[in-house]
């Protein structure tokens, strides 16, 4: 017989804040993931919301490909406040 | 790739660990390192669950209904830690039935502390208070840890455990505060534990061939020997609130270390016990092989069911 797929589970922990990546798990299906995900990931109250998705649905980047993937930002300090000069006395800009 | 290529990969690779980096488990890593990080990982998450049989014989023969509600909780967090590490330890390209198959065909090893029997109730005080704290101070020591995946297990995983730690003094507390027999009782759990429990920390670092590459790693944050004198001096104050002896006549303060001296351990019996020779080693296995041959009906089950529900779906669609 097949093995339970594994399955990424992400939490909010309270209205307000993002789901965010806790960990995973192996479950048979959508619904036993959000039950197993409830009671491995929130039996001390750390969520009020759960989202699970099958790991084998997610893309993710390739480190070894870093450099052309994320150095573009590196060298565009034109897209952060400090880089602009302006006179002391203006405040609160 | 050729061996420079591989050369200059495992230097830039070391660079990264002695600052500190973390490496994620799409990063390049020697296979060394993924080999020895599935070994220990898995090896640790085998003892969180081999870990939960001594406690579920007390389950049922719990003294009150608040001793049987917290012990029922910190075996189902042994439980969830299980799942973490496991889930850790395949993010480096192990499957769990892999781990299983080596954890029931005896090839992967787990925490020796299991192999003693839990015989009386005090013993669920001694396991909390001695086996989970030698475990705390093995666990803090690896939140550092060079590998992302294991180190965030290991911070959640001391989070919960802290629990675990005090609900088995208090049982002690509870006992030493008693009748004479119940006193008695917890002196004789503290003299059966207290020797396997500084065995937890595994050889002398002489004796201890893997350390130095571990500690490199960060896999090791401190050496087995520098954590035994921290466990033994964190509680032997401990021992003497609850009014219990330890049983080791060479225990005795030094000033001129400020450390505990203490007494020689029986080597003999920790590698007896390692090879599979201690009172209980056939008997988790045994308990271990059951439940996961007894349970294969249920996982299929729930296999057949999730297909069949997706079958309709799509007919659906």
């Amino acid at each position: 017989m097949k093995n339970w797929p594994l399955w990424e589970v992400f939490i909010r922990s309270k209205n307000g804040l993002e789901h965010r990546h806790c960990g995973s798990l192996h479950a048979s299906d959508a619904t036993m993931a959000l039950e197993n995900a409830r009671d491995v990931y929130t039996r001390r109250m750390e969520g009020v919301s759960i989202w699970v998705v099958e790991s084998k649905y997610i893309t993710a980047s390739n480190p070894e490909l870093n450099g052309e993937m994320f150095e573009p930002a590196k060298d565009k300090a034109y897209r952060h406040p400090t880089f602009y000069e302006l006179p002391d006395e203006l405040k609160h800009m | 790739m050729s061996e420079k290529e591989i050369k200059s990969l495992e230097e830039i690779f070391e660079k990264r660990i002695a600052n500190d980096e973390k490496i994620e488990p799409k990063d390049w890593m020697p296979e060394k390192y993924r080999q020895t990080h599935i070994r220990q990982i898995s090896q640790h998450a085998h003892s969180e669950i081999v870990g939960m049989l001594p406690e579920a014989n007390w389950i049922t023969r719990a003294p009150s209904l608040r001793r049987k509600v917290a012990l029922l909780a910190k075996i189902q967090d042994e439980g969830g830690h299980g799942l973490y590490l496991y889930s850790a330890a395949e993010t480096l390209g192990i499957s769990r039935d892999e781990m299983y198959e080596q954890l029931h065909s005896g090839a992967a090893k787990y925490s020796s502390i299991f192999n003693y029997p839990a015989i009386t109730w005090a013993d669920m005080g001694a396991v909390g208070w001695l086996v989970d704290g030698a475990a705390i101070i093995n666990q803090v020591a690896l939140m550092g840890t060079s590998y992302g995946p294991y180190s965030r297990a290991m911070i959640r995983i001391c989070k919960e455990e802290s629990f675990h730690q005090r609900q088995g003094y208090e049982i002690l507390l509870t006992l030493c505060n008693g009748t004479p027999e119940q006193k008695a009782m917890a002196q004789d759990a503290l003299n059966r534990w207290w020797w396997p429990s500084l065995m937890m920390f595994g050889p002398k670092d002489a004796e201890s061939p893997n350390t130095e590459q571990s500690v490199k790693w960060k896999l090791k944050r401190k050496t087995n020997d520098e954590l035994r004198q921290q466990f033994i001096d964190q509680t032997v104050p401990q021992a003497n609130i609850l009014g219990l002896t330890i049983p080791d006549p060479a225990l005795k303060w030094n000033e001129a270390r400020k450390h505990y001296d203490f007494g020689e351990i029986d080597w003999n019996e920790f590698w007896q016990v390692v090879k599979g020779h201690g009172p209980c080693n056939k008997q988790r296995l045994d308990a271990r092989r059951t439940a996961w041959e007894k349970g294969t009906w249920v996982r299929d089950a729930a296999m057949a069911y999730a297909e069949k529900q997706e079958m309709k779906l799509e007919k659906a669609v």
